[in-house]
């Protein structure tokens, strides 16, 4: 019997202490530098896409929220022709962004997304691209692989070799 | 009748009812103070308009009857709730002369009233044809049953001390002390009684969300179930108000304040405890119930009942 008032007495305290609600919309809960929320497509350090097609995310992503086109530019360059995220359905699981092979696809600290038009929940590539280069700066695809584009032959990336011409080894 | 009398219980109904829903904003607001949160605050001052939001989202819910469901008796047992809840409202005096029906009966009239509440419950959990249902209301008759016995045990010794069973004679017969101090053990085992009756937190056993989904109104929906739910806050307001006027003077207070406010302020206060309660208790097994009620409280009322007639005796001689 006392033991049930006490504990209604320390309840009863509990009126007085610090409340742990976020008035949500007035006052923000701080969201870490990596937290996982919408998806957007960064740039590389020179302003292009680093996005260069390759499907992967669409092929990870278990609600199958991501469709792009890839398309290929006159200098060698692949990039989406479009690129297409259904937010509606996304659920924010982050394997896209780990299956990207070229760090284009990152998960922003955002995620206050609500609107009234579903439609308007599908997001281009337009909306996607942002004008940063996210988690990886000074990351970019074509100056470290060693995919031959215009102005960049084989052998001329960030610590790569010149090709071996294997013909001229024999013996 | 007089025109006087339509005031009071045109009265007594605004006000209760009204009680009764704001105690659904009452209750989430004090829940969520206890539990370090703010409750419902955006809607209106304080979040109070939840209360509209609230009523108007349960009359545009789907009002279904389940099909396997007895339909007359469905739709007949939430009713019994509210109307004997508030029939037990007559006798209880508000304020000097402020009291719907003056009876010579008024304690034996709410035990009436109390028990009927019972119907309520058993009809609702039978008609609804789930084995669910069922169990909450088989729970909640045989609690509600057993409570009620030393619920009327624990309150004959107010009687034998005031000598009267008219609830307003009862009030009158405290303004020398409340009958809190001579009753502190009647009060105890009222009170729990009385939260028994309400089947409110720790004693919900008939509801008991957490075993048997929501036990005798399980299969209810749409202002069928909220008139359960006004029913049970209008059984908190008369068990306050019954626990008032029998134990804390009812409208008694110093001069400064009108008797009809000193009745709320008290009231409100048990209202309170009553909240408190639901935030801070365990529900006990079945079996525990049912045992501490007969095994525990029916002795010591029958105690407290034969305690408080010897010293009457011996005072009176």
């Amino acid at each position: 019997m006392f033991s049930l008032l006490r504990s209604m007495w320390l309840v009863f305290l509990h009126m007085f202490h610090k409340r742990e609600t976020y008035q949500y919309p007035e006052e923000k809960a701080p969201l870490p530098a990596r937290w996982r929320g919408r998806i957007a497509l960064t740039r590389d350090p020179d302003g292009g896409e680093r996005c260069v097609g390759c499907y992967l995310c669409a092929a990870a992503c278990p609600v199958d929220c991501i469709s792009l086109q890839a398309a290929e530019a006159p200098d060698g360059r692949r990039y989406p022709g479009f690129f297409r995220i259904n937010f509606s359905r996304c659920i924010f699981c982050g394997f896209c962004e780990e299956a990207c092979p070229t760090y284009a696809i990152q998960l922003l600290p955002d995620f206050e997304m609500a609107e009234y038009d579903r439609q308007n929940l599908v997001y281009e590539k337009e909306d996607l691209l942002i004008n940063s280069q996210g988690k990886y700066p000074g990351y970019n695809y074509y100056r470290v692989a060693g995919m031959a584009i215009s102005g960049k032959e084989k052998g001329e990336a960030q610590r790569e070799e010149p090709p071996v011409n294997v013909r001229s080894l024999l013996p | 009748m007089e025109a006087h009398y339509w005031w009071i219980i045109g009265g007594v109904l605004f006000v209760l009812l009204n009680t009764a829903a704001g105690l659904i904003w009452l209750e989430r607001r004090m829940l969520a103070l206890w539990q370090d949160r703010y409750g419902p605050n955006r809607a209106g001052p304080f979040g109070i308009l939840i209360v509209l939001a609230d009523t108007l989202k349960l009359f545009f819910k789907e009002d279904w009857i389940p099909p396997f469901a007895d339909k007359v008796v469905f739709v007949f047992a939430p009713a019994v709730v509210v109307a004997s809840v508030l029939m037990a409202f007559a006798v209880v005096p508000f304020g000097p002369g402020i009291v719907v029906a003056d009876m010579n009966i008024g304690i034996l009239f709410f035990l009436a009233m109390s028990s009927l509440g019972v119907y309520s419950i058993v009809l609702g959990g039978w008609a609804s044809n789930n084995k669910y249902a069922l169990l909450g209301a088989m729970r909640g008759a045989s609690q509600m049953i057993s409570y009620e016995v030393f619920m009327g045990l624990a309150l004959m010794g107010t009687v034998i001390l005031s000598g009267t069973f008219n609830l307003g004679e009862i009030v009158e017969a405290q303004k020398g002390m409340w009958y809190i101090f001579p009753q502190l053990l009647g009060f105890v085992i009222f009170f729990i009684a009385g939260i028994a009756e309400t089947h409110r937190l720790p004693f919900d056993i008939p509801e008991a969300e957490s075993e048997l989904v929501a036990g005798f109104h399980s299969e209810y929906s749409g202002m069928k179930f909220g008139m359960f739910f006004i029913g049970e806050y209008l059984g908190i307001t008369l068990i306050s108000s019954m626990i008032v006027t029998l134990y804390f003077g009812g409208w008694l207070g110093p001069a400064f304040l009108p008797g009809v406010i000193w009745f709320v302020i008290k009231t409100f206060v048990f209202i309170m405890v009553f909240i408190l309660l639901r935030a801070s208790m365990p529900r006990p097994r079945y079996d525990q119930l049912m045992e501490y009620g007969w095994k525990v409280l029916f002795p010591l009322s029958l105690l407290n009942l034969l305690g408080t007639a010897a010293i009457k005796l011996i005072i009176d001689k």
